[in-house]
């Protein structure tokens, strides 16, 4: 089953075309990476595809839906998770708390249920919180629970967000380089932990200028170079294949 | 117990008792209308400490609580439960008509919009002599009562104030700390990372601006049927500004902020009256200090004052 689909998606910034009618597909169940050089179009991507950015033209399918004008709070309602290169943490709420505005989309108290306190706002609050405790304790953030979290070395202010995402229970979920600031030991951590995810039937889209990460845990890859979709693969094929090394890989060898 | 729950316990409290130990009625009378400020400001103080956003035309929305319900008593001699409904529902659709717009966009457009609305309403006050009766006031609003009790005594009417400023009290507390209260917050730190969880941003903003507007009408409607007369210059932009102070002299990140502010500016022209010419300078001078002193508000300095009690020996 296709969880999401991009077809001849583009996008312009004044004159500069970041995307040139990119098409992508992720299948359920696997870990899909996007890779490229510096500017290629990856982050500008993902900012199409979770609705962040509106998109100037192609078609996007989520779960059989067609989303590709609906705003960002929709798709996520939906089911379409992210994290941000550049973190978007809530810095000055507590680890607790930003975990749980994870779960928003699985609660549906309006103002005045929630203003008089009625047994349903209440029920949902500990139904967030204790969502949220269980994902501090899976990614050994529960000593962190009450901690501002705009306080929180970078490092774990990223599995913050993580755990944020994941509280939403997502269909899909986007990260977007999640290795980009952390140690070659948090990278290892982070590679098993998302191969965990996949085992547990996790679908995962992310974008990685690791490349020991993204080929070690993707089942997929796609190559993106000057807003165009090169090539795409299996890792080991990705790695073979010329245009590619001469697009991205070689770089590093001249 | 939550803190809050706490605090509103004492509040309400120290609001039951205080009319009994005051020596007149002439004091309840300004606790009375600091109460009223205090209802007021809490609704603009969850618009900014929670939408992150800003009115410059609060003093507008007040004005039409007062006007609408006080008209309908006075002119069509309703009785003052309906004519307030009406108030509060008017207002609110006025808010909606003007938020709606303006919250979806990034930046400070509501501050404008608010502002040009407050001027609007205002020059209605005055213009619209048929209803309002201009500059000249609208006099024979009915006092609020029951059958044939009149709350008509400072004291009261004051019971009937600082209960509506408890309920709201309970009320925003309430909503502060469920979902919408978390939505609120995370939306105030990240849009974008709010929106990509479900968060309908403007949604979000547009219900706690039309919420903090139907405070502002019920204090207005409060003020109206307990003064019976109420002319334009009371709605006028500058209590607009007078409660913008309030709530950054109580500490605009909490809740508490708006009762601490709002009874401290309406106390200080107490204190300060007998300065007579001076009274305009030292209130300024005080507001000023205290502004550049305590960044935190008043709220900051009882936070600071605690943390040392409970991390002291």
């Amino acid at each position: 089953m296709v969880v999401l689909e991009a077809q001849k998606v583009m996008k312009s910034f004044g004159g500069v075309k970041a995307l040139k009618g990119v098409d992508v597909t992720v299948q359920d169940g696997t870990v899909t990476a996007l890779i490229g050089p510096n500017g290629s179009g990856k982050t500008t991507l993902f900012n199409v595809l979770t609705g962040v950015l509106p998109m100037d033209g192609g078609r996007v399918y989520f779960l059989g839906h067609e989303i590709g004008n609906w705003p960002a709070h929709k798709r996520g309602a939906l089911g379409m998770a992210r994290t941000f290169q550049n973190l978007q943490i809530f810095k000055e709420m507590t680890v607790l708390e930003n975990v749980m505005v994870g779960g928003f989309r699985h609660t549906s108290c309006g103002f005045l249920s929630s203003g008089l306190a009625l047994p349903k706002a209440r029920r949902e609050m500990a139904h967030l919180k204790r969502e949220a405790l269980r994902l501090l304790e899976e990614l050994d953030l529960a000593h962190y629970r009450d901690t501002i979290a705009g306080k929180l070395p970078f490092g774990l202010q990223r599995k913050v967000e993580i755990a944020r995402a994941l509280a939403l229970k997502p269909r899909l979920l986007l990260l977007d380089e999640p290795a980009a600031g952390l140690t070659t030991k948090e990278t290892i951590t982070l590679a098993r932990f998302i191969q965990g995810l996949r085992e547990r039937g996790m679908t995962v889209f992310l974008v990685d200028h690791d490349m020991d990460l993204v080929m070690g845990i993707s089942d997929w890859v796609i190559v993106l170079n000057f807003g165009k979709k090169i090539y795409e693969g299996t890792p080991l094929a990705v790695k073979r294949e010329r245009s590619v090394i001469k697009a991205y890989l070689g770089e590093k060898r001249a | 117990m939550n803190k809050d729950y706490l605090f509103l316990s004492i509040m309400a409290l120290v609001a039951f008792v205080l009319p009994l130990v005051l020596p007149g009625d002439y004091y309840v009378e300004v606790f009375l209308f600091a109460g009223i400020n205090v209802l007021v400001a809490l609704g603009l103080s969850l618009l900014m400490g929670y939408a992150g956003q800003i009115s410059l035309g609060h003093a507008g929305f007040y004005g039409m609580g007062a006007y609408i319900s006080g008209a309908l008593t006075a002119h069509l001699g309703w009785p003052v439960l309906p004519a307030a409904l009406i108030a509060i529902m008017t207002t609110a659709l006025v808010a909606a008509l003007v938020g709606w717009p303006t919250l979806r966009l990034k930046g400070h457009y509501l501050a404008m919009a608010t502002l040009g609305l407050g001027i609007i309403l205002y020059i209605l006050f005055l213009q619209a002599k048929g209803i309002t009766g201009g500059a000249s006031g609208l006099s024979g609003i009915c006092p609020i009562h029951l059958g044939h009790w009149y709350l008509d005594t400072p004291k009261r009417y004051y019971y009937l104030v600082w209960s509506t400023v408890v309920l709201a009290f309970l009320f925003s507390i309430n909503l502060v700390r469920s979902r919408v209260g978390l939505a609120l917050r995370a939306l105030h730190y990240s849009e974008v990372a709010a929106s990509t969880l479900g968060i309908d941003v403007a949604r979000y903003k547009l219900k706690v601006f039309v919420f903090s507007c139907i405070l502002a009408a019920m204090g207005g409607i409060l003020y109206a049927h307990y003064i019976t007369f109420i002319s334009p210059e009371t709605f006028g932009f500058m209590y607009s500004v007078d409660l913008l102070v309030m709530i950054v002299l109580g500490g605009m990140h909490s809740l508490w902020g708006a009762l601490l502010g709002g009874t401290f500016f309406s106390l200080l022209p107490e204190v300060l009256h007998h300065l007579e010419d001076l009274e305009v300078v030292v209130h300024g001078f005080i507001l000023l200090l205290i502004l550049i002193l305590l960044p935190g508000g008043l709220v900051g300095v009882i936070e600071k004052v605690g943390e040392k009690i409970r991390g002291g020996p």
